[in-house]
């Protein structure tokens, strides 16, 4: 948390000692109060005195609670102020952080996990802190005045005063902590509920399927018989906290006078002065042992909150504090046009026993086209992914344009290619947006939109919708159908104008006819542009350059068509599978 | 008046679902009014104890006196303690059972309701209710109606109490109080349209990141860190203005509150001083009044945010009900027909279809085929054509319109659901794995499943290599973080198939993620499990399915052309084209 706090700026800095001191007279004003209530009783009880003298205090009294008030608002709009500050500077950092995190990082923490740390947790931290800040400065000021107050004014009631807040305060203690403890388990129920109902929820099809409706019943039944039980040993132990609460402050008011009297009666009859002294202070006593329960029970009740913002603080921390293993070189241009060398790469993913790629090795020109096809899992999408650098090489190095893909800038980097992934991703916006997005080594032009967006076959659908380019698309592109979205992925890797487009297993979701005229339209339209193919239909890659077959990270041919016909058996295997020895001839 | 009428006919419906509960929770509730109106009768005693001190000021204290209203005090505060506990933990007890009853009943909704309802409604909102509306009307029944009657009992009490005690004083309060609750509703109504901006911007911000994070790679790749940090730094700002006014507004509520409660104060001792003066009241008195300001102006804030969150609670119930109340799937408990040792013919006779919210959109029309025992029938045609709708149409996930679909010549409108379910072994398009083990999500809901079935059937799926190189083998967790490919996913939906060894097979799309010669090992697989079987599949790649007994090719809700591969090939109609498209380079 305090870690988390020296992100605050001076701004804030400023903003919290004016409202710390602010605070300060707020409590005095309010602790004035008392003081001339006590005067107002002296008054009554002295005769003869005047009328104007009870007006003149009353007065008094008056402008020291809206004094109060005025300052208590202006206290607010300060806290409301920081708070807010805070968390914006905080949630900024957070984000700008994330994106700069490599893929690697990402799945560490998973993408659902790091939308909670930016948004709930810190919203967690915005409300103790909004809360927390006036309490925890107001609650122990206001305490030690209020028991300066009465400390001199008599021992037995300070005593038993004392011994209420003790007594309170313990209670409160022992309540609220063991029921949040607890509230973190229910916490974790609720997520376990809630993915017992989506699973459901998305497999509906599936349930249906196997009539599994009362086998999905029962997972969710357990699940919330637990959370019940919890919950009710949860809330009933809390039901305890406010009668305790109103017990404590109102025996406290009545212990006070009943000693009072006591005490009041053990004085001498002769003593008046000493009586009334004795009187007006056990009055005022009352008020200010008020007051001193009160602030304790804040204190401790902020004492509790603290651990919930901790847990968020520290969730922050953790993402704010994982550097990116992904750093950024300094290399802007490369040595080549166009090329793409991988020399004895392998890579493994980190914790993983196995190697993902092993050895691989291959180079291509300006305007080639590499081809990569080989079965599930055989480490086709880590391969291209090292050149986007995704992820790094553990060993080997791979090249674009001649120089070592660690050395370039990010920017560098990316102005070079061209990368459309295996799930097409859409973000909100126009279609126009969606294929400009992010920037470019130069503007795009309003043609280039459209020249991508033809050459990705995507013109047809694009024109038939009402809006054309400028219509909207939904959130993650709910509203197009999946090849939609994939052809629209296409279009914005097209616009790029870069040296080398690099295709994901891109055309699977597109039929034959598509992929063929996209393929076409490649070579005729872009015939100097580097490609490299991700592909598992034959079809698809048959005219490469030269095609790369991988098994189990390996590659184990490496030629044109006709070539790995001849010699690999992999490769012939994956072709027969697909067409039939007359359509291979 | 009309959201006052919606918050009662949703409390309506709550006090429907829990009707034997009703006499508990008015108890409680009577439990509630008492203690707070127990409360009340403090100050009073107080005041007399200090008239009695003042009074013996100069004499001496009759200190029996004080400690007879001691003790009578003592007790009614014990009672009120005690009844506000027993409050609380009855209200706690009832209201959580009856969320859990509502979870239950909501989560067996959902395999309920007509698949169709799914179209309008996003999962996130379903499952929202499930959770978060649920608790939003716990909350709200266990503190806000408790809340309320006990505020509103102290209010009342309170007011009687005052002017019993002294009147013009009372006057005085109570038009105090009443002028600074008319300056909070003004601040409450003001402050509620920043409360609805800050939902909207945080709820934008939210979408705004999900979306971000989740296209993390593309954002790298398209260098778009500065654009979207732009587009971030709008957004966080509108949070943050919405925030600190909200905020601001909403954080003032108590401390005006207490402001009203001091100048209360202040008022009640300059006029109860000026009384005394004139010796027409007992200085007891404005002792009394002290704590009854406090007992006063407490309740109003506590009634306000009271109202407001059972406000919310109501709204929540009402969508819990709204849910509750969506119609069912029709009742088949009369429906006495079952089908057994089926041979596997099927057959569908003019067909009809279109979703019931869209009825114009005819999505199948005039549908007509009949498929022999043991055949296997593949479908094709372009996205939209309305294969997969024949399917969920032959499993029955949708009601036909017109037409019939018979199975070895029973209608399936007369079968019961699950019986026409466990006619067939289905493979999705999307694939469906769940939090568990691997063994888990491969027995499902099966019985009497050994592990040599399981080790059987990963070997014909191709399985063995990748279950045996996990951790724990079948019972390694599978859960988000755990990598595995979209074709081992694939696999193992298929597996779970195989193992269902239902005697018809439906493979909508199923080796899709899969490459060709994983597929090709699967289909052998498939091709001895499907022998003497009938079965339908749905394949974008037409190799799959080129050795199929009968080939439908629909475009546009019809069968535009049907018979083998040959037959269509030299027909040379639409699927010859299709096939064709796949080698046009080559030729």
């Amino acid at each position: 948390m305090l870690k988390l706090l020296k992100k605050m700026r001076l701004k804030e800095i400023i903003m919290a000692i004016i409202c710390a001191v602010l605070l300060l007279g707020q409590i005095y004003f309010d602790l004035r109060l008392p003081d001339y209530m006590s005067e107002l009783t002296m008054l009554i009880q002295t005769p003869g005195s005047e009328m104007s003298h009870i007006w003149n205090t009353g007065l008094h009294m008056l402008l020291c609670a809206m004094t109060s008030a005025m300052l208590c608002i202006f206290c607010g709009f300060l806290a409301a102020r920081i708070a807010s500050g805070f968390t914006y500077v905080v949630r900024e950092d957070l984000f700008q952080h994330v994106s700069g995190l490599g893929q690697q990082e990402m799945l560490g923490f998973s993408v659902p996990s790091l939308i909670t740390r930016t948004t709930n947790d810190i919203t967690q931290i915005q409300m103790v802190i909004a809360m927390g800040l006036q309490a925890l400065i107001k609650s122990p000021v206001m305490a030690i005045w209020a028991v300066a107050k009465i400390l001199g004014k008599s021992w037995e009631l300070s005593v038993i005063t004392a011994g209420f807040v003790l007594a309170i305060c313990l209670s409160v203690l022992v309540i609220v902590s063991s029921v949040i403890r607890r509230a973190r388990t229910v916490q974790r129920l609720t997520d376990k509920i809630n993915r017992i109902a989506r699973e459901n929820l998305t497999g509906i099809n599936v349930v249906h399927a196997f009539n599994a409706e009362d086998y999905q019943d029962e997972k969710f039944e357990q699940t919330n018989g637990v959370m019940m039980k919890v919950q009710l040993k949860n809330q009933r132990i809390f039901a305890a906290l406010q009668p305790i609460m109103a017990l404590g402050m109102n025996g406290l008011s009545l212990c006070i006078f009943w000693v009072g009297a006591a005490l009041l009666s053990a004085l001498p009859a002769a003593g008046m002065m000493e009586r009334m002294t004795m009187f007006s202070n056990i009055v005022v006593f009352s008020t200010y042992a008020t007051y001193v329960v009160m602030s304790f029970m804040m204190l401790v009740m902020i004492f509790m909150l603290l651990p919930a913002a901790q847990v968020s603080a520290e969730r922050i921390n953790q993402v704010l504090e994982t550097k990116s293993t992904i750093q950024e070189g300094t290399q802007k241009d490369g040595r080549e046009v166009g090329t793409v060398e991988f020399k004895n790469v392998s890579f493994r993913y980190p914790e993983a026993v196995q190697d993902d790629l092993t050895d691989v090795s291959f180079k291509i020109n300006k305007g080639q086209t590499l081809a990569i096809i080989g079965a599930t899992g055989s480490g086709k999408t880590t391969l291209v992914s090292l050149i986007a650098r995704f992820y790094d090489a553990t060993q080997g190095e791979v090249l674009v344009d001649g120089v070592n893909v660690k050395d370039y800038t990010f920017d560098g980097l990316y102005n070079k290619l061209g990368y459309v992934t295996q799930k097409a991703v859409l973000f909100s916006g126009t279609v126009a947006e969606n294929v400009n997005f992010g920037e470019n080594s130069k503007e795009p032009t309003p043609e280039d939109t459209d020249r991508a967006i033809a050459l990705a076959q995507a013109a047809e659908f694009v024109n038939k919708l009402e809006f054309g380019k400028e219509q909207h698309i939904a959130q993650g592109g709910r509203n197009v159908s999946g090849g939609q979205k994939q052809r629209l992925s296409i279009a914005r890797a097209l616009a790029r104008n870069a040296e080398i487009l690099v295709f994901d297993d891109s055309f699977s979701a597109l039929d034959y006819r598509t992929d063929a005229a996209l393929r076409a339209g490649l070579t005729e339209q872009l015939p100097d542009i580097t490609k490299v193919i991700v592909a598992q239909r034959i079809s698809t890659i048959r005219h490469a350059d030269k095609i790369l077959v991988l098994d189990e990270g390996r590659v184990v041919g490496d030629g044109t068509h006709e070539e790995l016909m001849k010699n690999c058996s992999v490769y012939r295997e994956i072709a027969m599978s697909q067409l039939s020895e007359a359509e291979l001839a | 008046m009309k959201k006052k009428n919606q918050m009662f006919s949703a409390l309506g419906k709550v006090s429907g679902y829990m009707k034997d509960k009703i006499p508990v929770v008015v108890f409680a509730l009577v439990l509630a009014a008492l203690g707070a109106v127990l409360t009340i009768v403090g100050p009073d005693k107080i005041g007399q104890m200090t008239d009695l001190m003042r009074d013996g000021l100069a004499t001496g204290i009759d200190m029996q006196a004080v400690s007879k209203i001691g003790i009578t005090l003592a007790i009614i505060y014990g009672a009120s303690a005690l009844f506000t506990f027993v409050q609380h933990y009855i209200m706690a007890t009832v209201t959580l059972g009856t969320s859990r009853r509502m979870r239950g009943d909501l989560s067996r909704k959902i395999n309920q309701v007509p698949m169709s309802y799914f179209n309008r409604t996003a999962q996130g909102d379903v499952l929202s209710r499930i959770t978060n509306d649920v608790q939003t009307l716990q909350q709200g029944l266990a503190n806000s109606l408790p809340g309320i009657i006990s505020a509103s009992a102290q209010f009342v009490g309170c007011i009687i109490m005052m002017f019993v005690t002294e009147w013009r004083m009372a006057l005085c309060v109570v038009v105090v109080t009443f002028l600074g609750v008319m300056l909070l509703m003004l601040v409450m109504t003001h402050s509620q349209k920043y409360f609805v901006a800050r939902q909207e911007h945080l709820g934008t911000l939210n979408g705004f990141v999900e979306e971000m994070y989740s296209g993390h790679e593309v954002l790298r790749i398209s260098c778009a860190g500065r654009k979207v940090n732009e587009q971030f730094l709008k957004f966080n700002q509108a949070v943050y203005d919405a925030n600190w006014k909200s905020q601001f507004l909403s954080g003032i509520m108590q401390p005006l509150m207490n402001v009203i409660g001091n100048i209360g104060y202040v008022v009640v001792c300059v006029v109860g001083a000026a009384l005394a003066m004139n010796g027409s009241i007992a200085f007891g008195v404005i002792v009394s009044f002290i704590l009854y300001v406090r007992l006063f102006t407490a309740p109003l804030t506590q009634i306000a945010q009271g109202m407001t969150n059972l406000q919310t609670a109501s709204a929540s119930a009402t969508r819990i009900f709204e849910f509750l109340e969506t119609e069912e799937l029709s009742d088949e408990s009369d429906k006495k027909d079952t089908l057994e040792a089926v041979k596997g013919e099927v057959s569908f006779d003019h067909v009809h279809f279109s979703y019931p919210e869209t009825p114009d959109k005819v999505i199948i029309n005039d549908f007509s085929t009949h498929v022999k025992p043991g055949q296997k029938v593949a479908i094709v045609g372009p996205t939209g054509a309305g294969k997969t709708t024949m399917v969920n149409l032959l499993m029955r996930f949708f009601e036909i319109n017109s037409g019939s679909i018979s199975i070895d010549g029973v209608p399936t409108s007369q079968l019961k659901r699950e019986n026409i379910h466990e006619l067939f072994s289905m493979v999705l398009q999307d694939t469906w794995l769940f939090e568990g083990t691997v063994r888990e999500n491969l027995v499902y809901n099966m019985e009497g499943i050994s592990d040599e079935d399981l080790e059987r059937v990963c070997k014909a799926c191709g399985l063995s290599h990748f279950v045996h190189s996990l951790p724990h083998g079948f019972d390694t967790e599978l859960s988000d973080s755990t990598t595995i490919s979209a074709g081992q996913k694939q696999l193992l939906t298929i597996a779970r198939a195989m193992l269902q060894n239902s005697p018809m097979l439906i493979l909508d799309e199923a080796t899709s993620s899969v490459d060709t010669r994983t597929e090709a090992i699967i289909q052998r697989a498939m091709d001895e499990l499907t022998k003497g079987r009938t079965s339908f599949v749905i394949a974008h790649r037409l190799s799959t399915i080129k050795n199929a007994d009968m080939i439908l090719v629909m475009k546009d809700g019809d069968v535009i052309e049907s018979g083998n591969h040959q037959e269509l090939m030299d027909k040379g109609g639409f699927y010859c084209d299709l096939y064709n498209s796949q080698f046009d380079q080559a030729v």
